[in-house]
């Protein structure tokens, strides 16, 4: 009885306060407030891919999906995005055992893979701007620039996020806030793939068909 | 001792237990072989023409579940009530806005004048 009570004192404070009535552990807390703001960024999406939707097929007589697509760089994009998803997993798999070696290793990987995609569609953009077809030639390629745009803004911000949360680990080690904030970053990079799935399945790989 | 209740301890996109490579592993597998269905269909012509833009939504959304299970490790167990409850109020929502938005407007287009009776009323 002694041992438990010494084991007890031992667990960091957020496990301890996990009791059956007590309140939730904070990162339990965290992370479900931050998957509350998860689901309304969903939303947002959604409405701009209703808007989407809608102006399909307004093309004012200017380019339309099919000449504008490129299928290449949306299955080089779409791969960057998976694999980055499946190295930050890997990589708070190693962190939540405190393996620094490896988590800064992926978590670099994840870096440079969501760079390069951010780097391609930041290409195919100034190339479509370039050639006239940029957000104010018609209502279909403002929709699309405000839905693919608005997904390229929050890898931007991923990706300073990333770099922020990796060099708060090097300055002040895995610690329990530090580990919170990672997991919420994990969370936000996820739904990102899946935002992306739908973007490339309903914008690039349907617009080349129609 | 009673039996340690773990309902609400669980934060969402924690694995159960501690979470393994397998899983992930698994994930980007079913993931990759999702995408390269999405691709092959829209390239080529194993899909009836008219039915290829549900038969992608239909491979969209199975990816989606595979993010959702394999990387978000969103389950079905009691510890994961809280999560799964928001994401059906946020699929309700997104369902809602964009079949409805899609509603509304082809509604809309269909009630909309022919243009040659528009231009001759214009006269």
């Amino acid at each position: 009885m002694t041992a438990q009570v010494a084991d007890a004192s031992a667990v960091p404070e957020e496990v301890a306060r996990a009791g059956d009535d007590g309140p939730a552990p904070v990162r339990v807390v965290v992370a479900y407030g931050f998957w509350i703001f998860l689901l309304s960024d969903i939303i947002m999406f959604a409405a701009l891919f209703a808007t989407y939707a809608v102006l399909n097929g307004q093309t004012a007589g200017g380019p339309s999906a099919r000449h504008l697509f490129d299928i290449r760089n949306v299955a080089i994009e779409t791969l960057c995005l998976l694999f980055s998803s499946y190295t930050c997993g890997l990589g708070s798999l190693f962190i939540a055992r405190r393996r620094l070696r490896p988590f800064y290793v992926l978590f670099g990987m994840t870096f440079v893979l969501g760079a390069i995609f951010l780097g391609l569609e930041i290409h195919e953009f100034s190339g479509m701007v370039a050639s006239g077809a940029g957000p104010s030639r018609s209502a279909f390629l403002s929709s699309f620039f405000a839905l693919v745009g608005l997904h390229g803004t929050h890898v931007t911000i991923g990706l300073l996020w990333l770099l922020f949360n990796v060099a708060q680990v090097a300055a002040k080690g895995p610690r329990p806030f530090v580990l919170r904030r990672l997991h919420c970053f994990g969370l936000f990079w996820h739904a990102l793939d899946i935002i992306w799935v739908a973007v490339m399945s309903l914008v690039y790989l349907m617009g080349v068909r129609a | 001792m009673g039996e340690q209740k773990k309902t609400d301890h669980r934060a969402p996109g924690d694995a159960e237990g501690e979470g393994s490579i397998l899983t992930y592993t698994a994930g980007l597998g079913f993931a990759l072989a999702l995408t390269a269905a999405s691709f092959i269909v829209s390239q080529s012509h194993l899909l009836w023409a008219p039915g290829l833009a549900v038969g992608l939504a239909v491979l969209a959304i199975a990816q989606m579940g595979v993010h959702l299970v394999f990387f978000l490790n969103i389950g079905s167990g009691p510890d994961n009530t809280n999560t799964v409850l928001a994401l059906a109020f946020g699929i309700l929502i997104v369902t809602l806005v964009v079949s409805g938005s899609l509603w509304i407007m082809a509604n809309l287009n269909g009630n909309m004048m022919p243009g040659a009776v528009m231009q001759e009323m214009q006269k």
